[in-house]
C-alpha cells in the first residue's frame, strides 16, 4: 500500500514537472509574463485538445515563435491573437471573441438560463392559480 | 395541444444535430481554411531546385493554380505522390509545391526520385510561409484561383475521387480545366 501511494505520488510529481517549452525565458519579466499567459490559450491545431504551450508538436513550437517574436517587435495581445485568427480562425483560440460566428457560444447560456426560467414562472403561476383543496388536479 | 410539439421539434433538432457530429465520414480535425474567398497570403521563397532563384504568388497568376504542402517526412505526402504525378499527367492544372519544414537535400532526392508533379516549389525550411498559409497538418492542398484568391482547401492525402468530387466542380464552373 505504501509503495503504491509513493508510486503514484511520484507519478503525479512527475507529470507536472515535464514543461514541453524549452525555450530560454524572455528577457523581459513583464513580456514573458504574457507570453505565458498567451501561449495557454492558443490551441495546438495538429494536436487539437492541447494548448501550444502544453504540445511538443513542431507546428506547437513554430507558433510559440512566432509569438516570442511578435512580443519582441512590441505587439500587443490583441494583435497577436488577430495574427492567429486570421490564419487559422477561431478555432485556434481556446476563448473564442465574441463576435459574428461565435456569438451564439457566448449567449447560449444566458437564453438557456431565461427559457428556463420563463417555463418555471409559467408554471408555477399556473399552479398558483389551481385550488388547494383539489389533489387530483394539483397531481395533474 | 401546440405546446407539446415544442419539446418534440427541441428533441428532433438535438438528435439531428448527434447524427450529423456521428458521421462516419466526418474528419473531426478538418477545419475550414480562414482563407477561402480571399487573397491567398503573399509569399516569397527560395526555389527548392535552385536556391538562387524564388517562388512567389506572382508565379501562378494567370489561370487556376494547385498548391500542394508537403514534406519528406509526410506519410500521407508519400501517398498522395503517385496521384500527383498522374494529375500532372492529366494536365488538367497546374501545380506548385510547397516544402514546409522539411531538410532541403531530402526534398530534392525524393523529388528526384520519385517524380516532381509541380513546376515548381518553394522551400519553406523554418515553416514561417506555412503558418502564414494556415498550415497544420501536411499534405494540405489550396486551389487558388486565376485572380488569387483562395477557392478551396484540402486536408490530408487526395486521390482520384476525392479530386473529383472536391476540385473539379471548381474548375468547371469557372471553364478553365485546360
Amino acid at each position: 500500500m505504501r509503495t503504491l501511494f509513493s508510486l503514484v505520488s511520484l507519478l503525479l510529481i512527475t507529470s507536472t514537472a515535464c514543461a514541453v517549452d524549452s525555450e530560454e525565458a524572455l528577457e523581459d519579466p513583464v513580456l514573458q509574463a504574457r507570453y505565458e499567459k498567451i501561449v495557454a490559450e492558443v490551441r495546438c491545431l495538429k494536436c487539437q485538445n492541447q494548448t501550444i504551450k502544453d504540445s511538443n508538436a513542431f507546428l506547437a513550437g513554430d507558433l510559440r515563435r512566432e509569438i516570442r517574436h511578435m512580443l519582441e517587435e512590441g505587439l500587443t495581445d490583441e494583435q497577436i491573437f488577430d495574427f492567429l485568427v486570421e490564419r487559422y480562425g477561431d478555432f485556434a483560440l481556446y476563448k473564442p471573441r465574441a463576435s459574428g460566428k461565435t456569438l451564439i457560444l457566448w449567449i447560449a447560456p444566458a437564453l438557456f438560463l431565461l427559457g428556463g426560467a420563463f417555463v418555471l414562472v409559467n408554471i408555477v403561476r399556473r399552479r398558483m392559480t389551481l385550488p388547494i383543496d383539489d389533489d387530483s388536479a394539483a397531481e395533474d | 395541444m401546440w405546446k407539446y410539439s415544442v419539446p418534440v421539434v427541441l428533441f428532433a433538432l438535438l438528435m439531428l444535430m448527434l447524427v450529423k457530429g456521428l458521421d462516419p465520414e466526418r474528419d473531426v480535425n478538418a477545419l475550414p481554411s480562414p482563407f477561402l474567398g480571399k487573397p491567398a497570403p503573399q509569399f516569397e521563397l527560395p526555389s527548392l531546385a535552385d536556391p538562387s532563384k524564388s517562388v512567389s504568388n506572382a508565379d501562378f497568376e494567370n489561370g487556376m493554380a494547385l498548391v500542394n504542402v508537403w514534406a519528406t517526412w509526410c506519410v500521407g505526402c508519400r501517398q498522395e505522390h503517385d496521384f500527383l504525378l498522374q494529375l500532372k499527367e492529366s494536365g488538367s492544372i497546374r501545380m506548385f509545391g510547397l516544402n514546409w519544414r522539411d531538410n532541403e537535400v531530402e526534398a530534392r532526392r525524393w523529388l528526384q526520385d520519385l517524380g516532381d508533379p509541380y513546376l515548381a516549389t518553394a522551400y519553406d525550411g523554418d515553416g514561417r510561409a506555412g503558418i502564414n498559409w494556415g498550415v497544420y497538418g501536411a499534405p494540405e492542398t489550396f486551389l487558388v484561383g486565376p485572380d488569387g484568391t483562395v477557392l478551396y482547401k484540402h486536408l490530408g492525402p487526395l486521390n482520384w475521387s476525392l479530386w473529383r468530387e472536391r476540385f473539379v466542380p471548381y474548375l468547371e464552373s469557372s471553364g478553365s480545366t485546360q
